[in-house]
């Protein structure tokens, strides 16, 4: 079978080459390579020369004073970017959904999508330069009398200064996909509606939020299987030590701990337990959803 | 024309406002940003609240921005990276696209969920970091534009463009004696064009804001690229960045601030030139990937 396929499929092969090596060389073989997790790693010993110790890491991890205060970051960071950044590109989407005027329609979404094209290192720089004592927010903070502050080394707003400025960033973005969604809902079930004397609340209600759900659900779904992984380049760029009580996630550590100290075994067997929380929980919600909606991922 | 209700109409006018004060929230930041640039800067760092126009006017921030060597450096390697990458990318992509749109062949499944796989599961920030420094990559420009070679995402939506378009035509050529990389190149590929330029902006844009993995793996400034440079100029605050030399020391600080602002000017425009024209072709790029659920 395979000496046939590959006869009649040589040129289909050949392009496959290099597809196939990418995927194996910059993603299975560091699945491999995080076997480092379970080993005293030592880069002039390598992979194979290193001792095993087994779940030693872990143990070291779970154990430490610190573990508690990442994790609950991690969760409480990406729990709050879920209550308010999830729905927020979705209640744009129905709102724009009910502009009448497609031309001012089209202004609000080309002038909302721009934030998502600026890159990461320029928005942090604007976060930092309107957060500063002599900053933006603090002159109206100031205005309304209020007391200026750095913003930025206050551990207690962190998350809130994260979340709110990433919904700034993605609300206009994310809702192309909503907006999608919605324009395949089926015109003659909003008809069918008014004629059933519905007004438009009960509209939404019964007719375009029942339409968008699966889309709603999907990536609902894919955002389960990302809820430890923080998204920690924005987090690197504005945190601070003042601020790691809060705003150290799990990724942050990985990193601090693997790149900067290359404390090498330690950081990838914290990064594995991420790997796997994430992958679990991203088999549970599709288990989830299978249970109760028609929706699923696979 | 359906007579609105009272509720409707008063809702109508509260969407609009709210719809008005989004716009002026996305934009204002940057157009803040792009008056102070311009602005005096000592009338600037006397200056507090918002900005509705340039405080006076000078162009010495982007004189400095100008001569400084590495945001000049930056630029160019961005625009290094950003070809070189973006051909890898569309040229890998495209390979796989049509290697997976393949039903035919006895593998495609298999590949397909092999690589969706990777989607849902990673060896983690440390192993890839150990697996491309043992690739000798380390301080070269392969780090940059190899790892992000293929995008699953895009990959994806490039394999379902691919399959939507007719096997009559694939067949007939196969009967003419083409062979697939005729195919691939001169059947699919003109018949994909809208596809294309969808995914050439996405990994465009990628590159163009991408900072770290130029971050962990190069560690020669002259090879940053743009974004990291700015990374030192925005968030690092490292003055060794701007020439102190055009500026006396006691100004050092009020000046830097100004070459802030019009850092953050000159890194973005690029993309807010070219984005009003292209913003059609990035939505439906996303609305191809949204659909096809």
């Amino acid at each position: 079978m395979l000496a046939k396929d590959f006869k009649r499929y040589k040129a289909v092969y050949l392009m496959a080459i290099p597809v196939v090596l990418f995927y194996l060389l910059f993603h299975y073989k560091p699945m491999y390579g995080a076997i480092i997790a379970f080993k005293n790693f030592s880069p002039a010993k390598g992979i194979w020369g290193s001792p095993w110790i087994g779940f030693k890491y872990f143990q070291e991890f779970f154990s430490s004073y610190y573990f508690w205060t990442i994790l609950r970051n991690t969760f409480l960071i990406s729990l709050y970017e879920l209550l308010w950044g999830f729905p927020a590109p979705i209640v744009l989407a129905l709102m724009l959904n009910e502009i009448t005027n497609s031309k001012f329609k089209r202004t609000v979404q080309t002038v909302t999508y721009i934030p998502h094209f600026i890159s990461l290192v320029v928005i942090c720089g604007l976060i930092l330069d309107f957060t500063a004592t002599d900053g933006v927010i603090n002159s109206l903070i100031a205005f309304l009398g209020g007391k200026p502050a750095n913003l930025m080394i206050d551990a207690g707003l962190f998350r809130t200064i994260y979340v709110s400025t990433g919904i700034w960033q993605g609300m206009g973005w994310g809702s192309i996909i909503y907006l999608a969604a919605l324009s395949g809902i089926d015109q003659e079930l909003y008809s069918a509606a008014t004629i059933d004397g519905a007004g438009k609340w009960k509209q939404v209600l019964h007719v375009t939020i029942p339409g968008i759900a699966p889309t709603i659900i999907i990536l609902l779904i894919l955002r389960m299987g990302k809820m430890l992984n923080v998204g920690f380049e924005k987090i690197i760029l504005l945190y601070n030590p003042l601020t790691y009580d809060t705003a150290d996630v799990i990724s942050t550590f990985v990193y601090r701990k693997g790149l900067l100290d290359a404390n090498y075994g330690y950081a990838s067997a914290v990064g594995l337990f991420n790997s796997v929380i994430n992958f679990a929980l991203l088999i549970f919600s599709n288990k989830i959803s299978r249970k109760y909606s028609e929706t699923r991922l696979w | 024309m359906i007579k609105k209700s009272s509720g409707e109409q008063v809702f109508s006018v509260f969407n609009t406002f709210v719809m008005l004060f989004l716009m002026i929230i996305c934009i204002y930041p940057l157009l803040y940003v792009a008056f102070a640039s311009f602005s005096d800067p000592f009338r600037l760092a006397e200056h507090r609240g918002l900005l509705l126009s340039p405080l006076g006017f000078t162009l010495k921030g982007y004189e400095l921005v100008q001569k400084n060597p590495n945001i000049t450096s930056g630029y160019l390697n961005t625009i290094i990276y950003l070809v070189t990458g973006t051909a890898i990318n569309l040229l890998l992509t495209s390979l796989g696209a049509y290697v997976l749109s393949r039903r035919e062949s006895y593998w495609a499944g298999k590949l397909m969920f092999l690589i969706a796989f990777t989607m849902f599961f990673s060896g983690g920030l440390i192993p890839f970091y150990l697996t491309v420094k043992d690739m000798g990559m380390v301080n070269t420009i392969w780090a940059v534009v190899l790892p992000g070679a293929i995008s699953t995402w895009n990959l994806i939506v490039m394999r379902t463009s691919f399959l939507s378009i007719p096997d009559s035509l694939q067949e007939s050529a196969k009967i003419d004696g083409a062979g697939d990389f005729t195919i691939l190149f001169k059947i699919i590929l003109p018949l994909s064009l809208p596809v294309l330029t969808v995914m050439l902006l996405f990994y465009g844009v990628g590159h163009w804001n991408a900072w770290f993995h130029a971050m962990i793996f190069l560690r020669k400034r002259d090879m940053y690229p743009l974004q990291l440079i700015l990374k030192e100029i925005l968030v690092e605050n490292t003055s060794s960045n701007f020439s102190v030399s055009d500026v006396s020391r006691e100004n050092d600080d009020i000046y830097r601030t100004l070459v802030q602002y019009c850092t953050i000017i000159v890194a973005t425009v690029p993309i807010l030139l070219i984005y009003p024209f292209l913003q059609r072709y990035f939505v439906k790029g996303v609305m191809v990937g949204a659909l096809k659920e």
